[in-house]
């Protein structure tokens, strides 16, 4: 039984389809990339997964279930969490707060400070969120993701912006999630997918392109094309 | 009066109020279009422009309409002149933030309002009209041999109301004028869609929302200027029009201007039509639950064109 | 721990005040804690959970006059008149809440001003049995609820006391709950605080609903302990006063609501003893609190040292 299933998925923007019937299916356990060439719809396709805006047309199952028409947080409640491509977080609040916040969502308060450490932020729990270094606020991102310790955690281009030591330690985090959580990351750092993945969906122009291990896409002449020929 | 002529007179009561709504209206319109602003303090400049008008047609001599005049002219540009003060002054040093105007507004039109009070004082006082002939209007009945044209008491208009509707129509055509056809009407266009894109365009942006401001409440005071002859001044009276063109505005929709003057016409309209022949309380309660709900389901208005 | 100790010691300093104030002066401060509570309620829906709203007076109204509805035409008790100004209340705020929480930020702003213009014309509608602006005095067997003669000076201060004292210890505690921080993330992120797993528009109808219960119940008692009930109180200035109130003592904190609302209780208590132009005060207070300290006595103060302060 895979973890999220689509069918069919589509999103039309007025005249404008940014999904354009997608089908795929994560299965528990793995870490799976989606990349693809600016524009080619991973955001959009991310946000009907998590339930940020509705489908057009298509179906989805999380754990079989159908979820089709549930709102956001009924989704999260479930066992997804979702971090932003845009650092999303509550700048006047301390990190510690942000990542209670975030835990007492799903009963989970009481671990903020136990996540904090783990990503490194320990010595960060008072500082007002707004306050921190870039780099910082895009752990503590994370962190809120991993303290409601979903199923599927999907991440919108989380090392963006991250030094290389954070780059590393975000892919040894990672590592030691999986198995027991599922990891769905948009990426464009070739080199962190190629480290952490499973498996990669290619988007070009909202349809999957190329499915297959890190490997066999870089390999894939249509990918190849698509993003040094898109225009 | 029988059904027909007296719901001739609640159209023509109506259009007078409707014409001044109009302009009333597109004021807001304007300062709530190009610069996403809620201006609660309108009402307030309608106020001061027919306390103006009194001061001013008081203090000239002759005859009424050198008074009328003269208030015409002054009135409309020392209130733009007030409202580009308190745009530099107030609104630019909030960056225009919308929640923070608001406020910033409300204690606007206190000020202006208990000023008023202080210096002209809770006394309602007309202004004379320039020219006030009465012309009585006709109707038709059934008689052997066809329709006849008969003149029913109480059925008339004043020339000085016909007067307001065709000076309202007017003045919005000008205002249409410059907004579609002259220079400035582009920059102020191009400024309400996208502000950054216009700064990046060498477009003064400060100055045009100073101006805009100034222009809007300039608008208010001149349908002011043009009710105060039939209405009285006082200083409780901008609580109405700033209602009313609330309404408008927001089941009008933004973005467009006819869609505004409609709106206008339909409030102004209805809302005299429902006052002649139900309650004034009434009418105003079902616009007022009609914008409530317009906003809640179908927040472009009726005739908007893009979504706030 | 500080907090207790600082909100404990305002209500010990009010408690005083029975006490020691002048006749005079008790009347003004009962009025301002009855008022308090009021701006006490909109701090709950604008401080904590940033709903703008401008048509609270609706609410107070709605329990001003559920209560004097039902003891005036209904022969009701004083407490059972309270019961039914709150049931008014709360109605009317979960039906507004359900709609205009529908739309945000200035369409929300709007259209609960909108709703409160209705209230307000509806008062005038129904003039036969409101008395609409004239309004009308409630007879004194009513104002006698629990064996507590409102119509004397002093037990009325210990009844607008205690009213004070529930919903302000109320509020703290409100602002220390997980639900309360709840409340603050949705002002502070509300697209992050769905995407975290909250409901965030049932979050914020519970809170209008609390807003406006506690607006209602300010509403009910001022109408009781005053002996009056009036169209003036569901006017949109009895919308701006809350929001001037609550602004000026510092939105989002406890001890915000009573600090602002005595001190404009006052400044404007002694304006209209100089001129009836007296809300010229309030809207210059708007105008250089939005300008300047648009966090408040009680917000900046917690901005600059107090840090811990709910």
């Amino acid at each position: 039984m895979s973890l999220l299933k689509t069918e069919g998925l589509t999103r039309h923007f007025s005249g404008l389809t940014a999904v354009d019937d997608v089908s795929l299916a994560i299965e528990p356990g793995e870490v799976r990339a989606l990349i693809g060439p600016n524009g080619a719809g991973k955001t959009t396709l991310v946000s009907l997964l998590c339930g940020r805006i509705e489908p057009s047309e298509g179906r989805i199952w999380f754990r079989d279930e159908e979820i089709t028409n549930w709102p956001a947080h009924r989704r999260i409640k479930a066992g997804m969490a979702y971090t932003f491509q845009i650092t999303s977080i509550f700048a006047r609040l301390s990190a510690l707060e942000n990542v209670s916040i975030a835990g007492r969502a799903v009963g989970r308060g009481a671990e903020a400070r136990q996540i904090l450490e783990r990503v490194g932020l320990g010595a960060e729990a008072d500082r007002l969120a707004g306050e921190m270094a870039y780099g910082h606020q895009r752990l503590l991102e994370i962190a809120m993701g991993l303290v409601q310790g979903p199923e599927l955690l999907i991440l919108d281009e989380p090392t963006q912006g991250l030094s290389d030591t954070e780059i590393e330690g975000f892919e040894a985090l990672v590592r030691e999630l999986t198995p027991a959580t599922t990891v769905l990351l948009i990426e464009h750092n070739m080199n962190v997918v190629m480290a952490v993945a499973d498996s990669v969906t290619v988007l070009d122009q909202g349809r999957v392109l190329a499915e297959g291990t890190p490997e066999t896409i870089r390999a894939d002449r249509s990918v190849q094309a698509a993003y040094l020929g898109s225009g | 009066m029988e059904f027909g002529p007296h719901l001739l007179l609640a159209i023509i009561e109506g259009s007078v109020g409707a014409a001044v709504l109009a302009l009333t209206a597109v004021g807001l319109a304007l300062v709530f279009g190009i610069m996403r602003v809620v201006n609660v303090a309108h009402g307030e400049f309608f106020m001061a422009g027919a306390v103006l008008a009194w001061v001013v047609a008081t203090a000239t001599p002759g005859p009424p309409w050198v008074g009328f005049v003269a208030a015409l002219i002054i009135a409309p540009v020392a209130v733009g002149l007030l409202a580009v003060i308190a745009d530099l002054t107030i609104l630019k040093r909030l960056d225009y933030d919308p929640e923070r105007t608001i406020v910033a507004t409300i204690g606007l039109l206190y000020i202006i309002q208990q000023t008023a009070l202080l210096t002209y004082g809770p006394d309602a006082r007309p202004v004379e009209p320039p020219f006030n002939d009465r012309l009585a209007l006709p109707w038709v009945e059934w008689v052997e041999g066809g329709l006849q044209l008969y003149w029913p008491w109480g059925l008339s208009v004043t020339t000085y109301k016909l007067f307001v509707i065709a000076a309202a129509a007017v003045v919005l055509l000008i205002v249409w004028g410059i907004m579609s056809k002259t220079r400035a009407g582009l920059i102020m266009r191009a400024t309400q869609l996208d502000r950054d894109m216009a700064t990046a365009f060498g477009i003064r942006v400060e100055r045009v929302y100073a101006g805009v401001f100034g222009l809007g409440a300039g608008l208010a005071a001149m349908g002011a200027v043009l009710i105060v002859p039939i209405a009285q001044a006082h200083y409780l009276m901008g609580g109405d029009p700033l209602l009313l063109s609330f309404i408008v505005v927001i089941i009008g929709g933004l973005g467009s201007l006819g869609g505004t003057v409609a709106a206008a016409l339909l409030i102004g309209l209805g809302d005299g039509i429902v006052s002649v022949f139900f309650s004034p309380t009434l009418a105003k309660i079902l616009a007022t639950l009609l914008v409530a709900l317009v906003l809640v389901f179908r927040p472009q208005g009726l005739f908007g064109t893009h979504k706030r | 721990m500080k907090v207790w100790g600082l909100h404990l010691a305002v209500l010990a300093l009010l408690a005083v005040g029975a006490v020691i104030l002048p006749d005079y002066h008790q009347g003004v401060v009962a009025r301002a804690m009855v008022l308090a509570v009021f701006a006490m309620g909109y701090n709950i829906a604008f401080g904590y959970t940033g709903l703008l709203s401008l048509g609270h007076a609706m609410f107070f109204a709605a329990g001003m006059y559920g209560m004097g509805m039902a003891v005036q035409h209904g022969g009701a008790s004083g407490a059972l008149g309270l019961l039914a100004g709150l049931i008014a209340a709360a109605g009317l705020a979960a039906i507004v809440g359900a709609l205009a929480l529908r739309a945000a930020g200035v369409a929300f702003m709007i259209v609960t001003l909108m709703f409160a213009q209705a209230i307000h014309l509806s008062i005038f509608l129904f003039g036969d049995w409101t008395r609409s602006d004239e309004g009308f005095v409630l007879q004194g067997a009513a104002r006698q609820p629990f064996g507590i003669d409102l119509t004397q000076a002093e037990p009325r201060y210990w009844a607008a006391f205690a009213l004070f004292a529930l919903v302000f210890l109320a509020t703290l505690l409100l602002a220390r709950s997980g639900f309360g921080r709840t409340l603050v993330a949705i002002r502070e992120n509300e697209a992050r605080a769905g995407m975290l797993g909250y409901d965030t528009f049932r979050l914020k109808w519970t809170a209008l609903l609390i807003s406006g219960v506690i607006s209602g119940a300010a509403g009910a008692c001022y109408g009781l302990f005053f002996g009056y009930v009036g169209a003036g109180f569901a006017s949109v200035q009895y919308s701006i006063l809350p929001l001037l109130w609550v602004l000026l003592g510092g939105a989002g904190t406890v001890i915000g609501p009573i600090i602002g609302t005595l001190f404009m209780t006052y400044l404007i208590d002694i304006a209209s003893g100089i001129t009836t132009a007296y809300m010229l005060i309030a809207g210059a207070a708007l105008l250089l609190l939005a300008l300047f300290a648009p966090q408040g006595l009680a917000g900046e103060i917690r901005r600059r040292f107090a840090g811990w302060l709910p």
